[in-house]
């Protein structure tokens, strides 16, 4: 029996249900945007995205496919080429809702799932507008008697499961395991998720564990529900150590998406 | 060569004097100015023979962290980062800033990326400067409408860092944490101080010890356009296009 499961990117997309929570890597982690593609055509509705900790192209066009009810984030943006249009009109409309947070606050909830704790603090953020406005977040004194100062005020985070997570990497080998190199924010998303799917250039015929160098850079098979290979998967973002994003096409984009109309326009050439 | 300065180029060299004490300096998302500020403070640290290191969290090449994104804050957290940049929609003349939109939130008119990470880098990098170009009533508030990060905490609250400048194109403040106010230290040339309180929407005080901002000498723009230009446009190829035509 092969050590892992080779799926279609059809077998991977029907995996996400409506409602589920749906783990977004960074920009800088292996956007999967062919998945992305094929799961707007799909036409899902009322995911909840998780962003670690941000997202760009990816989450503004499921929101303005009206593919979202609901984000977590500290950020949604376009980076170089400015805000994310179809994000901040529908935050902005109410369509949808933001959960604002912080970056080390979206780590530490997937931390306490890794662990299987029920929260996890965090300092800082104490006194923020982000605090206020989190009912789901408490604040307690500290506790212990060794360690930090004691009676001071520290900010508990809940755990938080995802449903699904999927991005895209270079490759896997032959047992499944995946090359996620530095980008370990990769593998705490893939801890905190019922289920990992993962879109890779290529599948190689060598077994990472057999170097301490592949070993320690790799997603190990147990982690991960199934492979596709999807080439150029990250398009038109970057595939760290792989591809560059594709500059061009993210402006193009950025200028359609401030439109409704001009996103509809961009949206039926791309999908 | 040609010796304008360009305004970036003023901003750039305005930041890398801030970073003259440092020995980890770390650049966040969306900020080429402060990204080539710290690559120019650590080539210049060389001659000195200085050791300074640059983390910018969005370069792969210019980058010290293995552990994922997490390491950032962690590092900090840990106080092993000197000083970081952070910016606004609006900054207020206590400091606070807002990074998610202007209105009442959550019902807000105009809305902006989001937090990043400075509710966390704010409480706990001995110097952070706040970077914003626009320097104007609508930017420089008396009160924010959305508190990303404040400014100051109460009593008890973890807080070894928080706001030690702020850096217009108009002009640079010294923040006093005691008084909770800005104080103005340095003045771009063409600018008045008369004109400086009616762009700013925040009181402050003015140092007395107030100058002009001065242009960086021939050494240091030929270190920024032939050798820090190109680095810059790895990470930020708009940013650097556009100014240097790299």
């Amino acid at each position: 029996m092969k050590s892992f499961d080779e799926l279609s990117l059809k077998e991977i997309v029907d995996e996400v249900q409506d409602g589920f929570i749906l783990g977004i890597p960074a920009d800088y982690s292996g956007v999967p945007m062919k998945f992305t593609k094929e799961l707007i055509k799909k036409g899902v509705k009322n995911l909840k995205l998780y962003c670690l900790p941000l997202t760009t192209i990816q989450g503004d066009m499921l929101i303005g496919s009206g593919c979202v009810s609901e984000i977590e984030a500290a950020a949604v943006t376009l980076g170089e080429f400015g805000m994310a249009p179809r994000f901040s009109e529908a935050v902005e409309n109410g369509k949808i809702l933001i959960k604002d947070s912080t970056c080390p606050a979206l780590h530490a909830q997937l931390q306490a799932t890794e662990k299987s704790v029920p929260f996890m603090p965090l300092r800082g953020v104490i006194g923020s507008d982000i605090q206020k406005h989190r009912k789901d977040w408490h604040v307690i004194e500290n506790p212990m008697r060794s360690s930090g100062v004691r009676e001071e005020p520290v900010l508990l985070l809940p755990a938080v499961q995802l449903d699904i997570l999927v991005f895209h990497a270079p490759c896997s080998d032959r047992n499944g395991n995946i090359q996620i190199g530095r980008r370990r924010e990769l593998a705490t998303l893939a801890h905190a998720s019922k289920k990992v799917f993962v879109t890779v250039e290529k599948i190689l015929d060598i077994d990472f564990f057999e170097d301490e160098l592949s070993a320690a850079t790799c997603l190990p098979a147990l982690y991960v529900n199934g492979i596709s290979i999807v080439k150029n998967g990250a398009w038109p973002c970057a595939l760290p150590g792989v591809y560059s994003s594709d500059n061009e096409e993210i402006k193009k984009y950025s200028l359609a998406a401030k439109t409704k109309e001009g996103f509809g326009e961009y949206m039926r050439y791309y999908l | 060569m040609n010796l304008d300065i360009q305004r970036e180029e003023l901003l750039i060299s305005q930041l890398a004097d801030l970073l003259k004490n440092d020995k980890h300096v770390a650049v966040g998302a969306a900020s080429p100015i402060p990204g080539a500020a710290a690559l120019l403070a650590k080539e210049e640290a060389k001659f000195l023979n200085k050791r300074l290191r640059v983390t910018i969290l969005h370069s792969n090449k210019y980058n010290n962290f293995t552990d994922g994104a997490r390491e950032l804050f962690d590092c900090a957290a840990q106080g092993r980062i000197d000083t970081f940049f952070l910016g606004g929609v609006q900054i207020d003349g206590q400091a606070n800033i807002n990074l998610v939109g202007t209105g009442e939130y959550p019902k807000i008119k105009k809305r902006f990326p989001g937090s990043f990470g400075s509710a966390l880098m704010y409480f706990v990098v001995p110097q952070i400067i706040l970077f914003r170009e626009e320097h104007s009533p609508r930017t420089l508030v008396k009160k924010v409408d959305f508190i990303s990060a404040p400014g100051v905490s109460e009593r008890g609250v973890y807080r070894p860092g928080g706001p030690k400048y702020l850096l217009t194109n108009r002009a640079l403040f010294k923040f006093n944490k005691n008084l909770q106010k800005f104080s103005l230290f340095k003045i771009n040339e063409k600018e008045t101080v008369k004109n400086l309180i009616k762009l700013t929407g925040f009181d402050f005080d003015v140092d007395n010890k107030i100058s002009q901002m001065s242009n960086p000498n021939t050494n240091r723009i030929n270190i920024l356009r032939n050798k820090i230009a190109p680095m810059v446009s790895e990470f930020y190829p708009e940013f650097a296009n556009k100014i240097w035509g790299v």
